[in-house]
């Protein structure tokens, strides 16, 4: 199951980024977002797996299309210069070197071992929310000001004209 | 049961791609899209560790990510909105004001 989710979202990743069309392009990061989900699923973190297709699929990618839609745009990165195929090309060997150095250091075979034994409820709002509630508290209040700080970021950005 | 290993690769895959995608599209939104693709990439780590090390703080960080990648959007998406109000594009190589 995990390999066929798997291979899914790297074909979905892939259509994204050579896909032309900005909404073609959402389309297929949500289809990520989704076969995400699923793998959250099957290791067993169930509210992230909620959160991830009601934050991600549902909210991000909704403002995505709106913006998409807001500024109807003309897709004219068709003709690229020739001397910026060689950047991409140098910067796509550079990404593959790094690549292949994370795949390396993952076969290297200094992973830790699997631990034994099981929290009860693993994975559960319950169980989540309790952490988050008390070790994790002042992390918790950061994040509510940091997206009290970008809602105002947001809409002064967005507003037409300050006066 | 699938190995740590095979997570942990996926989510190299699926970061590399988002990584190529930054470097070599130049529309400003699919850039964004990148970005997001890169910060799952991530998460996917966190949760995979998170089960195979039997601790939950795994979860605590795959949801800071998210509060961060919400807050990224909104503001990173107003700025497109404002800067194709004023130049009637979202080509990154055409936005070169403060390249001097």
């Amino acid at each position: 199951m995990f390999y066929i989710i798997g291979g899914v979202a790297v074909l979905s990743a892939l259509i994204m980024v050579t896909n032309k069309k900005p909404v073609s392009a959402a389309m297929s990061l949500i289809v990520v977002m989704f076969c995400l989900a699923g793998i959250y699923v099957i290791l067993d973190a169930h509210l992230i797996a909620a959160l991830q297709i009601i934050v991600y699929a549902g909210a991000i990618m909704v403002l995505f299309l709106f913006v998409i839609m807001l500024l109807n745009i003309q897709e004219k990165e068709g003709r690229v210069a020739k001397h910026k195929i060689f950047f991409q090309f140098t910067w796509i060997l550079a990404t593959g070197y790094v690549f292949i150095n994370m795949v390396k250091l993952i076969g290297a075979g200094d992973l830790p071992a699997r631990m034994e034994g099981n929290i009860d409820g693993f994975g559960t709002t319950r169980v989540v929310a309790e952490i988050l509630f008390t070790d994790f508290l002042l992390p918790f209040e950061i994040a509510s000001i940091l997206l009290l700080a970008a809602i105002v970021g947001a809409v002064i950005l967005a507003k037409a004209k300050i006066e | 049961m699938v190995p740590l290993n095979h997570y942990l690769i996926l989510s190299a895959v699926l970061f590399s791609i988002g990584a190529v995608g930054v470097f070599t599209r130049r529309n400003a939104l699919i850039i964004y899209m990148c970005i997001e693709l890169m910060l799952n990439a991530v998460n996917l780590t966190f949760i995979a560790f998170s089960k195979f090390l039997n601790n939950m703080d795994g979860h605590i960080f795959t949801f800071m990510v998210m509060t961060v990648a919400a807050a990224e959007a909104a503001v990173g998406l107003a700025i497109i909105i404002s800067m194709f109000r004023n130049k009637e594009t979202v080509n990154v190589d055409e936005i070169n004001l403060m390249k001097g």
